[in-house]
């Protein structure tokens, strides 16, 4: 062990611990009601004043959907990092390390099992904050250990969409991870094990067009912005502004393409009956 | 009239001088006008060998590069187009039908772009709505049920990003699409034929065999819009496409490398030059991988094209 990896840990706990301003208070990006950190923390990040659903990483949405919170995360395998050696203003390589710094987790999706009402179940996670969630290798291969972990545990398989599409840094194949993604949904259906997908704020492009789209359970939380291209990009072909609500998860419910659209505070209990309800048929009367 | 690139700018002046040359009506002249047009040919193939990703991209979308009608009438006999997705309209820019590719029945489905205003108008632009992609799926389980290979001919800006394609389920339509594509018990060959881009291609393209014309491209956005995104703030960020363009790695002989496609279509001095030669080799290309495809059993296509995704990525 290194000099840099022994002190590093303690470094960032101590300063983890320290309490500033910046962090006592959250402030609504809706209604900009000023909420004690604490207490939007204890409302699953959902503001208390005005119902706003705030994007929440990984590590909280595993604390709140599994029961009790409690988890194992699975190892995503290794993939090729900057395929493509591509770099815009900033060399990719940058970007990765600048959202890991940023994030504390190795890449935009998470996958850990655990039990939601009992029935064992493994969830994933796309986490905006990690360059907008998108969708590259690194995505497509922990979707890909989160559906065979499933297929080999005989649990379901649950999804927390986010992200704004495709990782454009990797090209063609952050492309190719939607058949490949696809694929595992196949197995998924083979295997009989219920695959649901749960879209979060924002889930559009690519991620929407593949695997977001192809769960036997659709939900949205309350407010998601859910579509395919972006909105700028709608306006400037139809040349008029889009109505108040478009492409929000009420917005899909309307139009059939949801089944249910669910608070976060409701989330585990319907996801403990929904997995109740597929995988346990048959209970005592 | 022949359209010339920014880039073919001294062809097109060597076929002006050569017009001249042959108004003249002399023999002379018409001497002189043959010297020049062999010349103006050998020049073209120089300069067609050796394109940037962004001439390439212009070349993929030049309007009188050959189109799914041109390919269906020189490569299908007796086709038959069928329409519609049986829940809310036919759409005009995905199209396809039944006919017969070297005497063997086979479901065709591309995107059509149109050749001139009009019939642009009328085929949106190649750009598909949700309609035009479970049109495909509906194609697609037919040719499943009755043991029709299927070929799908990409040729695609991106799916129109329009508010009514939004509100009946644009994104569902192409994941159910890939998903159509992946499960199909039938040999599926995809021909990337001109652009093929983003979500909008690849609803089209899951297949077993993927062969792509070597001035296509094949990408996840356009390079406009790759540069529009990550040149964000950058005031010359619409030029920054040239730029994209290279760092994306969209052309055959980048995407032969990485494992996305499996064959290079040769289309010498470009598809809209010589368009005979280029479908001649585009039919040649299918008949092989179909041919290649003989005899898997619907399980083993299913494999082949599940492995073949499984692997993109990880074996680099």
């Amino acid at each position: 062990m290194s000099w840099l990896t022994r002190i590093r840990p303690r470094l960032t706990g101590f300063l983890g611990r320290r309490e500033t301003p910046d962090n006592l208070w959250h402030k609504c990006r809706a209604c900009n009601a000023m909420v004690y950190t604490k207490e939007f923390d204890e409302n699953l990040g959902v503001c208390p004043k005005c119902e706003f659903h705030e994007r929440i990483g990984p590590k909280e949405r595993f604390a709140q959907v599994f029961d009790g919170g409690v988890h194992t995360r699975l190892e995503i395998p290794a993939v090729p990092e900057d395929p493509l050696g591509f770099r815009d203003q900033k060399k990719y390589t940058d970007r990765i390390k600048a959202a890991r710094t940023a994030t504390s987790e190795p890449e935009a999706m998470a996958v850990a099992t655990g039990k939601i009402g009992g029935v064992d179940a493994v969830v994933a996670v796309q986490n905006f904050a990690f360059m907008g969630g998108s969708m590259g290798l690194a995505v497509g291969e922990a979707f890909l250990t989160g559906a065979m972990a499933a297929v080999k545990a005989r649990a379901p398989f649950i999804i927390f969409t986010a992200a704004g599409g495709a990782r454009m840094q990797e090209g063609i194949l952050s492309l190719m991870q939607m058949p490949r993604t696809t694929v595992a949904v196949a197995e998924l259906r083979e295997a009989g094990l219920p695959y649901i997908v749960v879209m979060t704020d924002p889930t559009t492009g690519g991620v929407t067009a593949s695997y977001a789209m192809l769960g036997d359970i659709q939900i949205a939380e309350p407010g998601a912005l859910i579509g395919f291209a972006g909105q700028r990009v709608i306006e400037n072909t139809i040349r008029e502004k889009l109505p108040e609500g478009f492409q929000r998860a009420e917005y899909l419910l309307e139009h059939g393409m949801l089944d249910m659209v669910v608070p976060r505070k409701d989330l585990h209990a319907t996801l403990a009956r929904l997995v109740e309800l597929l995988m346990r048929q048959r209970v005592a009367a | 009239m022949t359209t010339y690139l920014d880039f073919e700018k001294p062809l097109a002046e060597a076929a002006a001088r050569a017009a001249e040359l042959r108004a003249t009506g002399t023999p002379a002249g018409e001497k002189a006008a043959a010297k020049l047009d062999a010349r103006a040919d050998k020049a073209a193939a120089a300069l067609y060998a050796k394109l940037t990703p962004w001439q390439r991209t212009q070349v993929a979308r030049h309007p009188e590069r050959p189109h799914f009608k041109d390919y269906v009438a020189a490569l299908i006999t007796e086709f038959t187009p069928l329409s519609g997705d049986r829940g809310f309209a036919e759409d005009a820019a995905i199209i396809g039908g039944m006919g017969r590719f070297n005497g063997r029945s086979v479901m065709v489905i591309g995107h059509e772009k149109g050749a001139d205003t009009a019939s642009r108008v009328k085929h949106n632009f190649g750009m598909g709505r949700p309609e035009g992609y479970r049109k495909a799926i509906r194609l697609m389980e037919l040719a499943g049920r009755f043991g029709l290979p299927v070929i799908t001919l990409v040729d695609t800006a991106g799916a129109y990003p329009g508010a009514e394609g939004e509100a009946r389920g644009q994104a569902e339509a192409i994941a159910r699409a890939t998903q159509a594509s992946l499960d199909l018990p039938v040999p599926m060959i995809a021909a990337i034929v001109g652009e093929g881009m983003s979500g909008g291609a690849i609803g089209l393209a899951a297949a077993n065999r993927i062969v792509m014309f070597e001035n296509a491209v094949y990408a996840v956005i356009s390079p406009e819009g790759c540069a529009s995104i990550l040149w964000r703030g950058d005031d010359k960020a619409a030029s920054r496409a040239a730029e994209a363009a290279e760092a994306m790695k969209l052309t055959a002989a980048d995407l032969l490398k990485l494992g996305v496609i499996d064959r290079i279509v040769a289309e010498p001095g470009g598809a809209h030059r010589a368009p005979a030669e280029a479908i001649a080799n585009l039919g040649a290309a299918l008949a092989t991988e179909l041919a290649g495809l003989e005899g898997q059993s619907p399980a083993e296509l299913r494999a082949g094209r599940r492995a073949k995704f499984l692997a993109m990525g990880r074996l680099i």
